[in-house]
């Protein structure tokens, strides 16, 4: 049974729109019985086809103007739901979507249900599932509020499937009511160079934890043996915050849920904050000195070993198959 | 200048986490201060430093009338607390939180900033600090890895997924903070000392005259249906490196048909 009308934010860079956007389409598709769109884009229709091909028949854009994208998000959703009284919102557990729902929420009063890991339609109730202590219980949600439902989704959380529609009808959202919120102005964006796969598309995600020992053998021990598997690195917010790699690599609750064939973490813990992470991931080796390291517990082949010496001599046997 | 600091007293996340009969999280332990909300705290001393005058104060919501982890904030440095603390306060959801700690901000004197974590470690919406923003009607910048305030206006780096970005609005404003923003100081055992005598105004909601349909479980709106153990992965082969550790990995990727 479906729901009636489910309003996407949708998140883009440039022209390319991102894969937690087409995922919440195709689920938006399952549950819905009408798809719309919020971009925060000032070109719309360079996102338009796509959207429109994972479900948005309708594209509700908002020109940025140089403001956060999740606060002008807020004001473009607000006033879609206005307009067209939908009965569910949904969006990414991302930087942008967060802004723009905590705004709505709190603008509408309506109650946010986060971490969503499934949303279904039960009855004429939507129920979300969320993961909680690290992914361990999954609690089921219902909203008993009016509506719109507001449900906020980890990335991952399903596929992402075309279904073939046309390009989504653009519409101009035009002037909107941001109030002091609009003061916060994006002055300049920094891009950090990054090479290879990126980490959320990546076959194979190697990461790094505290046990490689040094800032210095992130190269070695993470990044060769990544380069040599065609795949990306991570780590976890042990190194990040010790400002031995860069945020953009963090895997895990506060950083990016991965699901690649193969993880490789290496001098891991496994703190469930980062399992929360990794863990749907199809296999998993794990290689940590201490064999009592709650990594082990999903990993299909565990090494207890140091990884200074393993990994190298791994990265070597590799090589020398050419 | 003024900083206000909204912090949260957590159940120890070192220990298993568990729920009550009602399927939120069990509170009525010994609750500490959130480690995440360590960062703005200390940023709010240092920002107050650097201006040369003003106080940190801190704000808080709690369901039993806990104050160890604001003592632990206090003792770090900030000069008073509001502890909004009342039995109805169980189950409230983000927006209900978020509207305590907007009115607690308000009765705390309000503030030229007001900082948070991004996101709770026992919790983890990540929507307290826009709401909060939202209801104060002030502007939100978030996932802040860099905050300075000058000439009335607040920057700040925010985190993106490919970088940061700069984002500036002039105050009062609403910014959360990663970790890893500043490093926290540790409490001195002066500090400590002097924390036992700093005021902690203890209020209810209705003395912020939020009434009980707007706080805890009627609130929140919603309703658990159901709580189960997520399928657990089950752990495969694991072998203790020898020296050959290495080989029986390389043979491991080539079935996986890596290499
Ligand atoms: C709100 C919140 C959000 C968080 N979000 C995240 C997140 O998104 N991602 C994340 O990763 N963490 C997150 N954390 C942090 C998390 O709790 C852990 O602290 C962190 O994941 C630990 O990182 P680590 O495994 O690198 O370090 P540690 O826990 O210190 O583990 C290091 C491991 O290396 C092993 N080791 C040491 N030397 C060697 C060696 N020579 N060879 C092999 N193994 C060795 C040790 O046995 C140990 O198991 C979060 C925490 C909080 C409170």
């Amino acid at each position: 049974m479906a729901i009636g009308k489910v309003l996407v934010f949708a998140e883009a860079d440039g022209a390319a729109v991102s894969s937690a956007t087409l995922e919440l389409l195709t689920k938006a598709r399952e549950i819905g019985d009408a798809v719309e769109a919020v971009i925060v884009s000032a070109d719309a229709a360079a996102v338009a086809p796509q959207l429109g091909e994972y479900g948005a028949a309708v594209v509700h854009a908002a020109d940025p103007q140089g403001r956060l994208s999740g606060v002008v998000g807020a004001a473009a959703l607000a006033s879609v739901v206005a307009s067209s009284a939908p009965a569910v919102v949904l969006c990414a557990q991302s930087y942008d979507g967060r802004d723009a729902i905590s705004h709505l929420s709190a603008r509408i009063d309506r109650p946010v249900l986060t971490n969503a890991v499934d949303v279904r339609v039960d009855g004429d109730a939507l129920v979300a599932q969320s993961a909680m202590f690290g992914g361990n219980t999954l609690v089921d949600t219902k909203l008993t509020s009016g509506q719109p439902w507001l449900v906020v989704v980890r990335p991952k959380s399903f596929a992402a499937e075309p279904g073939g529609a046309a390009a989504g009808e653009v519409v101009s959202l035009g002037d909107l009511e941001l109030g002091r919120s609009g003061e916060a102005a994006v002055l300049d964006k920094h891009v950090e160079e990054r090479e290879g796969p990126q980490l959320e598309e990546a076959a194979v995600v190697v990461s790094g934890g505290r046990g490689i020992g040094s800032a210095e053998n992130y190269g070695p021990l993470v990044d060769d043996l990544a380069g040599l598997l065609n795949g990306a690195s991570g780590a976890t917010r042990a190194i990040v915050d010790a400002g031995w790699v860069p945020y953009s690599k963090q895997v895990g609750q506060t950083g990016k849920t991965v699901k690649p064939k193969l993880y490789v973490a290496v001098g891991i813990s496994g703190a469930t904050q980062h399992l929360v992470g990794m863990k749907g991931s199809d296999t998993i080796i794990a290689i940590n000195k201490d064999p009592e390291a709650p990594i082990f517990s999903v990993a299909d082949l565990g090494i207890v070993g140091d990884a200074t010496t393993v990994v190298p001599r791994i990265v070597e046997a590799i090589r020398a198959r050419g | 200048m003024n900083v206000i600091v909204c912090v949260k007293q957590i159940p120890d996340p070192a220990l298993p986490g568990e729920l009550d009969p009602d399927h939120t999280l069990k509170r009525d332990v010994k609750l500490i201060l959130d480690e995440s909300d360590m960062y703005g705290v200390e940023m709010a001393l240092q920002l107050v430093d650097a201006a040369g005058g003003g106080e940190v104060t801190l704000v808080s919501m709690a369901p039993n009338s806990e104050k160890g982890g604001l003592r632990t904030a206090l003792a770090m440095g900030a000069a008073k607390a509001v502890l909004v603390s009342d039995g109805s306060l169980a189950g409230s959801d983000s927006l209900g939180t978020a509207r305590v700690l907007a009115r607690a901000v308000e009765r705390a004197g309000g503030a030229d900033l007001v900082l948070t974590a991004t996101e709770s470690t026992d919790g983890y919406t990540g929507t307290v600090p826009g709401q909060v923003a939202e209801l104060l009607g002030w502007p939100s910048l978030t996932f802040a890895k860099k905050v300075d305030v000058a000439d009335g206006k607040v920057t700040i780096q925010r985190q993106t997924e490919a970088g940061y970005d700069v984002v500036e609005a002039p105050l009062p404003a609403v910014v959360s903070v990663t970790a890893g923003v500043v490093e926290p100081r540790y409490p001195s055992f002066k500090g400590i000392m002097a924390a036992k005598n700093k005021p902690i105004d203890e209020c209810t909601p209705s003395d912020l005259g939020l009434s009980g349909d707007q706080v805890g479980w009627s609130g929140a709106r919603q309703e658990i249906v159901s709580v189960a153990a997520a399928p657990e992965r089950e752990a495969g082969e694991k072998i203790e490196d020898d020296g050959t550790a290495h080989e029986r990995v390389v043979a491991f990727l080539e079935e996986l048909k890596l290499i």
